[in-house]
């Protein structure tokens, strides 16, 4: 080709308006479903690493891969690579029936031995996975037909539940045994809704449909996923049609958005906002607790700060999860805050005074709510200094038990029990509670093995009961999370907060 | 053989330079709060569970242990294992490397064109109302940081009239025949111009908006180089020799009065890879700045290392380079 500069600058002309007029039109048929993601997917194997325990990456693995059982949108297990699962009598063994007729992405049969494999890997402590302390309550894993046994090592009455949790996976044991974890990451497969395509790190996941899903075949036959963790251009990303869905905005765009050029959906999710408080300084006062919790205007910071996008709660508990109780209330009462204080000499005049830690920007509108709860304490003769931190300095000392009286935390449990609510988050012993009262200690204890469902349950309901008339912690609301997507498709919410594109339709 | 002293001087100098950094680095990741152990763990597990991880990720050692392991890898080459993705450092970082330099190199080249147009055009009409309003776009240009340009150029170009990819690279059904990671010069170089405008069109508007802030500083500095020069004697000679201005002030004028404005371009070229963190962020670049913020967000402590040295390696790499062209520039460095 003879290529001198004016034939060059033509040539790049022609080119560029073709890469120009190649951009997605939001009004045309939606050939290639593409999501702006909020995340980035720095790891596939979904087992292993902290991208396994990252619950805003759920969405991206559950793609690909399936879980030994199927969360529905609701949080309720259903039958998924595992159709029936179970104790033995005496508890001293699980059993697990493996659905039949499941293919891998590479054409080969899925198996018990899976399975069994799947779970002897992550119980294994060498394999690294962050869950092992769960899986590890399982040992002797074996094949007998269809079926999966295990032995029990130490009672976990929500082993069943972490199949559908954080690192529940089955990953294929011959194809991972031959390419290694080097070239598992390099070429991932599963048996899930989509087969990955093409991957660049950091930038995007190219997604095909898994034709043979035992679920059957999604819509939309291929589908793009750009990580664009930046809120502002992720909104401009579906305004102008380069992407069809997408999520996490403010709330403040959502609304400016949905009902015009796109549509949305606003579901909660299994996130939720609260402070905990640590028994140390002014907060070892029951009045100093009591009356924090009392001065709270939950439902004014919800409709104020987050245009109503949010629920209201009282307990660890949402409406979704098992041992939610709404007889459990913490009424707001400044008059009565004021009262509790005064019983311990404080007042507008001579206020308590502690630390509140929060982080900005994490989650949303994070920094102006603890603004506006320092505000209402000031209210009532509470005089709250702000610390801001990342949420990774929230990690290290909550695991050092170094929080400051009071630290604002989000908490997700997209599996809706009790345990890994209320029981993670309020029981002393574990590294990473910050309330460590013997009381509740003595409460929570029986409960971690309790064999009978219907006792447990009713046994962290009266955890959170204690909780919520001792104040031990602040619960301050539930998670709605806000979905604005093309008018073209029809998205179905998840209420753990996972975007699954195998759950959209064209509209 | 003074050019090579000062040379050989300057490369034992960025050895002790990257020592140290590393030394810091090191130190201070593992020092502040935000154990990569504590985030990844969740809240059910024990003590002995914090102690396994620990030590598989080599985190239970004492710091000075820690690094003389890495620093042992290092001089072999092995710059450890990211804990977030699980590859090795070295490979993650120098395969970001070329986004992150096509990125910064494609918005020095605007910044000059911008503002060495925006110097001479200002030069050449001093004193006129063009030369004003020059001076009032680049305080503009100047005062607004480049995330704001960002986010202007997202409404303008990304949202209001949609010329141009707001995240990425290049577009994700595209089939890439590259070799290299430098995509914008390799498909340069395979004559593949469909993908070169591709490119392109994502790079655009993040080179831009580094590019603003960068051309104002060139256009100042130049223009007010130029102007001084303008006033000397052999300028004036020039002048009574009947060139006309357009000659004088690029072929008389110029060539000293850009001098100052290499060396700027240098040290600006330094913080312009620097700032590529924020704006890669915001336009989902698939850069070593992009990588970074994740590293950082992850506490992922190899990673986090490897792209501090090499940030430091490429800005004193680039200092080194702009000493030397400054000195074989410079006739009076040249032949002292």
């Amino acid at each position: 080709m003879n290529l001198n500069r004016r034939s060059l600058l033509k040539l790049s002309t022609a080119a560029m308006a073709l890469g120009i007029t190649g951009l997605p039109a939001r009004a045309q048929a939606i050939d290639e479903l593409v999501i702006a993601y909020n995340v980035t997917l720095p790891s596939w194997d979904p087992t292993v690493g902290p991208s396994a325990v990252n619950p805003t990456i759920q969405g991206l693995y559950q793609s690909v891969f399936d879980q030994y059982i199927l969360q529905q949108p609701d949080l309720k297990p259903a039958p998924g690579l595992l159709t029936e699962w179970g104790w033995s009598e005496d508890k001293k063994q699980v059993w697990m029936t493996v659905r039949e007729g499941v293919k891998w992405h590479d054409g080969s049969d899925f198996t018990a031995e899976d399975v069994a494999w799947s779970l002897a890997r992550v119980a294994n402590p060498e394999t690294g996975s962050p869950i092992q302390f769960v899986w590890g309550t399982l040992a002797n894993h074996r094949v007998e037909g269809n079926k999966v046994i295990a032995d029990v090592t130490q009672f976990d009455p929500t082993i069943f539940k972490w199949m559908y949790f954080l690192t529940g996976y089955v990953l294929p044991k011959a194809y991972y045994e031959k390419v290694g974890a080097e070239g598992f990451e390099a070429a991932p497969i599963g048996t899930g809704p989509y087969m990955v395509e093409k991957f660049e790190r950091n930038a995007f996941v190219r997604l095909k449909a898994n034709e043979n899903y035992w679920g059957g075949a999604p819509e939309f036959k291929t589908v793009t996923i750009k990580f664009v963790p930046d809120a502002a251009a992720r909104v401009a990303e579906v305004e102008s049609g380069n992407a069809h869905v997408t999520l996490e905005m403010p709330y403040e765009e959502y609304d400016r958005l949905k009902g015009g050029p796109l549509a949305g959906v606003a579901t909660p999710i299994s996130d939720i906002g609260m402070i905990f408080l640590n028994d140390i300084e002014v907060m070892t006062d029951p009045n100093v607790r009591k009356a924090a919790a009392h001065a709270i205007d939950k439902q004014t910071i919800i409709d104020r700060l987050l245009s109503g996008y949010g629920v209201k709660i009282d307990t660890l508990q949402t409406p979704e999860y098992e041992a939610y109780d709404p007889s459990i209330t913490v009424e707001y009462s400044p008059e009565k805050a004021v009262e509790l204080l005064a019983a311990s000499g404080y007042s507008v005049d001579n206020p308590v005074k502690f630390k509140i830690q929060t982080t900005k920007g994490f989650k949303p509108k994070d920094y102006e709510m603890i603004q506006a709860i320092v505000g209402l304490w000031r209210k009532v003769g509470i005089e709250a200094e702000i610390e801001v931190y990342e949420i990774a300095k929230h990690y290290e000392l909550r695991a050092a038990d170094q929080l400051a009286p009071a630290a604002f935390y989000n908490w997700g449990n997209s599996v809706g029990d009790p345990t890994t609510s209320t029981g993670f988050a309020m029981f002393g012993p574990s590294p990473h509670s910050v309330w460590d009262g013997q009381d509740l200690i003595d409460m929570i204890g029986p409960l971690w093995g309790e064999a009978d469902e219907a006792k447990r349950i009713a046994g962290w309901k009266a955890v959170d009961k204690f909780v919520a008339e001792n104040a031990l912690a602040i619960p301050l609301l539930q998670y709605v999370q806000p979905i604005l997507h093309a008018p073209g498709v029809v998205v179905t919410p998840h209420a753990s907060g996972a975007l699954l594109p195998h759950l959209m339709k064209r509209a | 053989m003074r050019l090579l002293r000062t040379f050989l001087m300057r490369l034992a100098t960025t050895a002790v330079t990257l020592f140290g950094v590393a030394v810091i680095v090191f130190v201070v990741i593992r020092v502040v709060p935000g154990n990569p152990i504590a985030m990844m763990l969740p809240p059910g597990a024990t003590e002995a569970d914090v102690a396994r991880l620990s030590a598989l990720y080599g985190l239970d050692k004492s710091i000075p242990q820690q690094f003389l392991i890495w620093a042992g890898g290092v001089l072999q080459g092995d710059f450890g294992t990211s804990i977030t993705t699980r590859q090795p450092v070295l490979a993650l970082v120098l395969g970001r490397l070329p986004a992150t330099l096509e990125l910064s190199v494609m918005a020095l080249v605007m910044a000059v064109i911008i503002g060495g147009f925006a110097a001479l055009t200002g030069t050449r009409l001093r004193g006129t109302r063009t030369e004003g309003a020059i001076d009032v776009a680049n305080g503009m240009a100047l005062s607004v940081p480049d995330f704001l340009w960002g986010l202007v150029l997202i409404l303008m170009f990304g949202v209001l009239v949609p010329i141009f990819h707001i995240s990425g690279r290049v577009t994700p059904s595209l089939d890439l025949p590259f070799v290299t990671n430098f995509y914008l010069f390799e498909s340069l170089i395979r004559l593949r111009l469909d993908l070169w405008a591709d490119i392109v069109a994502h790079m655009f508007m993040p080179a831009l908006a580094l590019a603003i802030p960068l051309s104002a500083i060139i256009g100042q500095l130049l223009k007010q180089s130029l102007k001084e020069t303008m006033h000397l004697d052999y300028v004036t000679l020039s002048r009574t020799k009947g060139y006309g201005e357009n000659h004088v002030i690029l072929r008389e004028a110029l060539p000293n009065a850009i001098l100052p404005t290499l060396t700027l371009v240098g040290v600006q070229f330094t913080f312009l890879i620097g700032g590529t963190v924020i704006i890669e962020r915001l336009f989902s670049y698939e850069g070593l700045g992009n990588m970074a913020i994740d590293a950082v967000i992850n506490r992922d402590l190899p990673l986090i290392q490897g792209i501090v040295i090499l940030f430091a390696a490429i800005f004193t790499a680039v200092n080194l380079l702009v000493d030397l062209a400054y000195a074989a520039l410079n006739p009076r460095l040249r032949h002292a």
